[in-house]
């Protein structure tokens, strides 16, 4: 386990043992005073600083709470493979197509080097690029599932992660299981260009695809989803629901400031504001997600899959 | 056609015309010197031009894109196609401007085109947002789609914005969900999809209306995954890059060539399009019309297929065990 999600509702949460507790106090270099709590200087690894309410929260309990602070709520952002478990029935992911990995089409040089880039995307996130896509099920509906992971370039799109997002949409449609996405991304990886473009339209064109073979495309979006992500297939779905106040958008907040000099409404682009907005169906709870995602699978994924 | 508005890359080449022409002005018999250095300035004035307009850099290129009396696609709609019946309205919210959509008939065949669409002057730039697009300007191209496909009428898109309105209001009424069901549409129309990029291709805004079966790009066009102002505001954290954000970038007609994204490039005359729109026309006209006749006898399920191939086939990338 990578973290200690048991069940799906806050009843059943573990709250951390006292051992473990004591445990941490030992090991931690030394204690948060005053002065560094404001800072957002917390040593790496035991303790975590809610940047909605400010709390130190220590990680195990952090991670007994999907990572959702136990304060105020706010939801701590998710790695690809924690996005996974956090969503799948427990020990039924299996991994495709993980062995893809970009090139330097554009032979991407300057301010900073896109090879030398995607190395300390691989190193920091232990990921070959920032989708991880595979096999498993929910609430027993055997799926294809994907997630995208933000520290992996921004989660941008550039050929590896339009390459895996086309093949999971023909994979779900080969073997009529339904796709279950969770997103996030700043948009269309620059350093390839053209390239990165032309993948939302390819993955838009597979999520056509499966729409018309009557096989229910899920996407959870997640904090951030913008630009060529959010305009291709990250809205394509039969249902999209939100994490609690993620920002999902087309145009980032500060490029709009910029070049319309307009003053942001309070919670523009938030979940929030595209349920009101009618754009997105709910906003849902991560505590609530793999329950949520069962139920509509219950109502969507129709046994014997294929319609005449 | 001579154009009054100097880009910013010919403005050396501009100074010293005006400099040769001050000369030829003085009275060349009272002072035989005189003679020597004007023809010294002309030799001079012919090698900067030469210089300025072969081997464009892609900033100048990009220069040249928006230059205000470039052939828009109004133009080449008035120009190229006849009985035009221009249709308003996306249905829901408006009618936007920034995209035109008609009926219209090339070389005898009919057609329906799709355009963002800039304006000639500001007043009619500010009512057509410079070419950017709203989400009822890509609801009203999808119209226009899903009605060619219901009658069989072959689709011709222009090229020409600088990318989708950026604001509060397109974000409010879904700018993200209207370019991705506009890519989702476009994808499986069963009728040929010929697409010209005239000017710039900016983005999303750009892709919602900007690939299918052919992809022919004017020599100074552009297309790309971001302007070069944001990709140097973005990555450069200064916009001032822009002109070497548009090198690497790989955004100009030859790199769309080399990528296999795009199929053919229209040459344009020294300097750009604007010096002579009517060739222009005639241009895009003929490779327009040329790509509709290789397109417009295939099935339509094959048409589809191979769409969708030519899609799936762009992208680099290494595959390991």
């Amino acid at each position: 386990m990578l973290f200690g999600v048991v069940g799906s509702r806050n009843e059943n949460r573990v709250r951390m043992p006292i051992a473990d507790w004591f445990k941490a106090r030992e090991d931690r270099k030394y204690t948060p005073s005053e002065q560094n709590r404001g800072s957002g200087d917390v040593p790496d690894g035991v303790w975590s600083k809610c940047e909605s309410c400010k709390h130190i929260i220590y990680e195990g309990e952090l991670a007994q709470n999907a990572r959702v602070c136990n304060y105020c709520g706010h939801h701590f952002p998710l790695t690809a493979p924690q996005r996974i478990e956090l969503l799948v029935d427990e020990d039924t992911f299996e991994e495709t197509h993980a062995h893809i990995s970009s090139g330097d089409p554009l032979e991407w040089s300057s301010p900073k080097s896109y090879p030398v880039g995607l190395e300390s995307a691989r190193e920091k996130s232990s990921l070959a690029e920032a989708v991880m896509t595979g096999r498993a099920s929910i609430a027993d509906h055997p799926v294809v599932i994907g997630a995208m992971d933000f520290r992996f370039v921004g989660a941008s799109m550039g050929s590896v992660v339009g390459e895996k997002v086309a093949r999971a949409f023909e994979l779900a449609l080969a073997e009529h299981r339904p796709l279950v996405l969770s997103i996030a991304s700043g948009g269309a990886r620059m350093q390839e260009g053209m390239l990165s473009l032309m993948q939302m339209a390819k993955t838009s064109a597979a999520a056509a695809r499966l729409a018309d073979e009557g096989v229910p495309y899920i996407s959870v979006l997640t904090n951030p989803t913008y630009g060529g992500v959010t305009a291709s297939f990250a809205v394509l779905a039969d249902v999209i629901v939100a994490e609690p106040a993620s920002l999902v958008g087309f145009t980032g907040q500060r490029i709009i400031e910029q070049t319309i000099r307009q003053k942001l409404p309070k919670g523009f682009q938030t979940a929030e504001f595209l349920v009101e907005h009618g754009m997105i169906d709910e906003v849902i709870p991560r505590s609530d997600l793999r329950a949520h995602i069962g139920l509509l699978l219950d109502y969507l994924d129709i046994p014997g899959g294929e319609r005449s | 056609m001579k154009s009054r508005f100097v880009m910013e890359f010919e403005r050396p080449l501009v100074e010293l015309e005006r400099k040769l022409a001050e000369l030829r002005e003085l009275n060349v018999s009272e002072n035989p010197e005189l003679a020597v250095e004007i023809s010294d300035l002309g030799r001079q004035v012919e090698r900067l031009h030469e210089e300025t307009y072969t081997n464009l850099a892609p900033w100048a290129r990009v220069q040249i894109s928006r230059h205000p009396d470039r052939p828009k696609t109004q133009d080449y709609v008035d120009a190229c196609f006849d009985d035009v019946i221009e249709l308003h309205g996306d249905r829901h919210f408006g009618d936007d401007e920034a995209m035109m959509t008609s009926l219209a008939t090339l070389a005898g065949r009919r057609v329906a085109v799709i355009g963002h669409r800039k304006g000639k002057n500001t007043k009619e730039n500010l009512r057509r947002n410079f070419g950017s697009p709203q989400p009822e300007g890509f609801r009203k191209a999808m119209r226009l789609m899903r009605l060619a496909d219901k009658f069989a009428l072959p689709i011709v898109t222009f090229l020409d914005t600088p990318g989708a309105y950026p604001g509060v209001e397109a974000e409010e009424r879904g700018q993200a969900w209207a370019i991705a069901e506009s890519l989702a549409l476009l994808s499986g129309v069963r009728v040929p999809v010929v697409v010209v990029g005239i000017g710039e291709g900016g983005s999303g805004g750009a892709l919602a209306i900007g690939f299918g079966d052919r992809l022919i790009m004017l020599e100074n066009a552009y297309y790309s995954v971001s302007s070069p102002e944001a990709c140097a505001s973005i990555l450069y954290k200064d916009a001032a890059h822009a002109c070497d954000a548009a090198v690497s970038l790989k955004m100009t007609a030859a790199d769309l060539l080399h990528f296999g994204i795009a199929d053919e490039i229209v040459a344009e005359p020294l300097g750009g399009a604007h010096h002579d729109h009517e060739a222009m026309f005639s241009a895009v006209g003929e490779r327009v019309n040329a790509a509709l006749n290789e397109l417009v006898g295939e099935e339509p399920t094959d048409l589809v297929e191979k769409r969708y191939e030519r899609l799936r086939a762009i992208g680099v990338f290494e595959e390991g065990a």
